[in-house]
């Protein structure tokens, strides 16, 4: 029982962090219909956009309170990641938008390669490492096995994600943006004729999946203490993965895939073996897609002839 | 952009500011983008902490090329009065079969050309990292040309298939001792067993969620690699895996035993297995492009090409889809199974390294750029990006521009990857905008290449 709580703790934690990043892909995807492969490197580089302003805030600026380091470093982190994002939309995408499916695909995949070796020749190849200041813990349960503990950061994680999402929902649900983002999603065409700016909509689309996902980089920065340049790909494709298992496109899916995985992978590797983990995750995603091929809360494509 | 009216106008005043304002405002953006992340640089100290160093002049440097580099482009393109819609290569039938023929000849003697002009050691290189490197990715792109460009199923996971044939020849030769001609049919056996095993759930998937399920699948198999130490050595990988023989005749310098150089008299040369290798692959890579044109021609081609254009309609018409689909993966599969395991033999050393998705993705890439279903597209393709690339390692000159630390080598998928961003952008539908129907009424006659779908599966 100790061993099952601590384990659903770490992996909701960890799923909190998959789900901030699969909101990322599968806005995108609701609104263009495009795989955007680089957002799990734009998730690490706002990682690293983090890291930077933490390291400048802390030794050129002098600033020692460190709960107030990490929020300035998770604005400015959200801030500049989405100008990248616009950026990269921009140059990359939009000149594609229209084009048949698998060109925006190939140019993503290019981006995502290009942002990877840029942090690379940027920032070197080592890895990145910093103490985590959040890191003492309360205990949640005395006796048994072990002693269940929640580290601060894990509560941040937990709190800032809820909050996060409810501003989105709420942004999606009720604000001109939100309505002008599902005119795009359910019709681009129709949707432009009413008068909705679509290339504005889809720059604020990709500018909030890429505040998002720096705040889940600012977060896995904090809780992991490490970052480098190479771990844009396996988070992003598991982000991806829970993104495409709660049914891509929907928005609540993203972030129950993202909870699911974060759950499967903790518990595999509690339970049976750290190896296995990441097989563990994309078996689970194969499976369930062979028995609900749109996902758990996808709708079903409709076949018209 | 404005638009002139008058074509035979130079670049006017206005042009100029407007060419000045779009620079000024690519030189602010990149300015932007390098703020934290370009200007700043986080490294070690001695006592391996993190500390920050700006880099000012690098980023002035870069944001002064991007001034000047925009401020050119602009002005260049007011020049023209419309901007001229790529449209990519147009090959016709007659004239793609002298091309044909001509790039078979140039193939077959092209090591015997770079023998001669740079000798049995400078040859190597030439031979290796660009005839065999580029050969091997035209094969697989024909290979999944086949999967994606007939059959229209997005995969994102082929390098797996790659992966079996060469773990099958690796395992299969130092384990068990057999030779590369009794592996290599097997490698692709196991390889389009694994295609069938793999395909078979996941075929009824369409779109992107059959991407991503290809995807997690060639993760899988890299990471069961990577775990099953017992079965596959792990990260460490297998190595002294034996190398080809001349049909039984080994290339070795031994005088005790019969071997390639002993029995046609010749001194040995670590050139003659390079030339043996460059002719395998080469014969590999044209056994894959024979036996898929002629399988377009069969029943079989006719479905995945139906399938690819509209899947409603092959239902009603009876093509039962999942057969369909499950040989066209197994079939691309089994073409990746050869190509694996002449990698390990060429390699003599495999390790999970060489299969992530970054292969994967490569290859992907030279299908879609050279244009989904063209062969010759594909083989453009490939040349352009591995020998792109391959060349973008000879930059060693650029040291004595910037100074002896600086390292070209590392800026080599830097360029790829942006090299991917430009290509797509400058041509969606591929090198080759033109196809040739398998089927025709009186005469063969090409087609564009945006009259041919790209599939749904």
């Amino acid at each position: 029982m100790d061993l099952f709580l601590q384990e659903l703790i770490n992996g909701v934690t960890l799923g909190a962090i998959y789900g901030l990043i699969a909101i990322g892909y599968t806005m995108v995807y609701g609104i263009i219909g495009m795989v955007n492969f680089a957002h799990g490197d734009v998730f690490m580089l706002s990682a690293f956009i983090a890291l930077l302003f933490l390291l400048l805030l802390t030794q050129k600026l002098g600033v020692t309170f460190m709960p107030l380091v990490f929020v300035l470093a998770a604005l400015g982190s959200m801030l500049m990641t989405s100008v990248w994002n616009w950026a990269i939309e921009r140059i990359a995408y939009r000149p594609l938008r229209g084009s048949f499916r698998l060109a925006p695909l190939i140019s993503a995949i290019g981006m995502s390669i290009f942002l990877s070796n840029f942090v690379q020749v940027a920032q070197g190849p080592r890895n990145k490492p910093i103490s985590n200041p959040f890191g003492r813990s309360i205990t949640l349960t005395h006796g048994g096995q072990f002693n269940v503990t929640m580290s601060y950061s894990d509560v941040i994680i937990v709190v800032v994600t809820i909050a996060l999402l409810a501003g989105f929902w709420f942004m999606v649900r009720h604000t001109s943006l939100g309505r002008s983002q599902r005119a795009c999603e359910q019709d681009m065409k129709m949707a432009a004729l009413l008068g909705v700016d679509v290339n504005r909509t889809v720059s604020l689309t990709f500018i909030i999946g890429a505040a998002l996902a720096a705040v889940a980089g600012s977060l896995y920065l904090m809780k992991y203490g490490v970052i480098n340049f190479a771990d844009g790909f396996l988070p992003g494709t598991k982000a991806f993965t829970a993104a495409v298992l709660g049914g891509i496109g929907s928005l609540p899916g993203a972030v129950l895939g993202g909870l699911l995985i974060g759950l499967i992978e903790t518990f595999w590797s509690a339970y049976f073996s750290t190896d296995y983990k990441d097989i563990a995750a994309f078996s689970i995603l194969a499976i369930t897609l062979v028995f609900l091929p749109s996902g758990l809360l996808g709708r079903p494509e409709v076949e018209k002839v | 952009m404005s638009v002139t009216t008058n074509p035979e106008r130079a670049a006017g005043r206005s042009d100029i500011v407007e060419a000045f304002k779009q620079a000024a405002w690519a030189a602010v953006a990149a300015a932007a983008l390098s703020f934290p992340i370009l200007l700043f640089r986080a490294g070690a100290n001695i006592n391996n902490m993190l500390v920050v160093r700006s880099r000012p002049l690098l980023v002035l440097g870069l944001v002064a090329a991007i001034f000047v580099a925009r401020f050119f482009i602009v002005i260049w393109q007011s020049g023209r009065t419309t901007r001229v819609k790529s449209s990519g290569i147009g090959i016709s039938p007659q004239t793609a079969f002298q091309l044909k023929a001509l790039l078979v000849v140039l193939l077959i003697a092209y090591p015997f050309i770079m023998y001669w002009l740079t000798g049995p050691f400078g040859s190597l290189k030439w031979i290796n990292n660009y005839g065999i490197q580029i050969l091997i990715y035209v094969m697989l792109g024909w290979g999944l040309n086949i999967v994606v460009g007939l059959a229209g199923l997005l995969d994102l996971g082929y390098v797996a298939f790659y992966a079996v044939g060469a773990y099958s020849y690796a395992l299969l030769s130092t384990k068990f001792g057999l030779s590369f001609w009794i592996c290599l049919p097997l490698a692709g056996i196991l390889a389009s067993l694994w295609g069938m095993i793999l395909g078979f759930p996941v075929l009824r998937l369409r779109g992107d969620y059959l991407a991503i399920v290809t995807l997690a699948f060639g993760e899988i198999i890299r990471m069961i690699l990577i775990n099953w130490t017992a079965f596959s050595n792990g990260y460490a990988g297998i190595a002294s895996i034996p190398h080809v023989s001349f049909f039984g005749l080994p290339f070795e310098d031994d005088d005790t035993h019969l071997t390639f150089a002993s029995f046609f008299h010749l001194h040995f040369m670590p050139i003659q297995q390079t030339i043996f290798l460059y002719f395998l692959i080469l014969a590999l890579a044209l056994l894959t492009y024979f036996v898929t044109m002629r399988i377009r021609r069969l029943p079989i081609g006719r479905a995945w090409e139906a399938l690819r254009e509209d899947e409603i309609a092959c239902r009603s018409l009876g093509i039962n889809t999942t057969i369909t689909k499950l040989t066209a993966f197994s079939l691309g599969a089994m073409f990746a199974g050869f190509a694996g395991s002449f990698f390990a033999v060429r390699q003599g050393f495999v390790s999970p390294d060489s299969f992530t998705f970054i292969e994967s993705a490569t290859i992907l890439a030279i299908v879609v750029l050279g244009g989904l279903g063209s062969q010759i597209g594909v083989a453009f393709a490939a040349a352009l990006m591995i020998g792109g690339t391959e060349i973008l390692r000879e930059l060693g000159f650029l040291k004595y521009i910037f100074g002896p630390q600086f390292d070209p080598v590392q800026y080599r998928m830097l360029i790829f990857g942006a090299g991917m961003v430009v290509m797509m952008i400058f041509r969606p539908r591929g090198l080759v905008s033109t196809r040739t129907p398998s089927i025709f009424l009186n005469e063969a006659r090409t087609i564009s290449g945006a009259n041919v779908k790209e599939g749904h599966g």
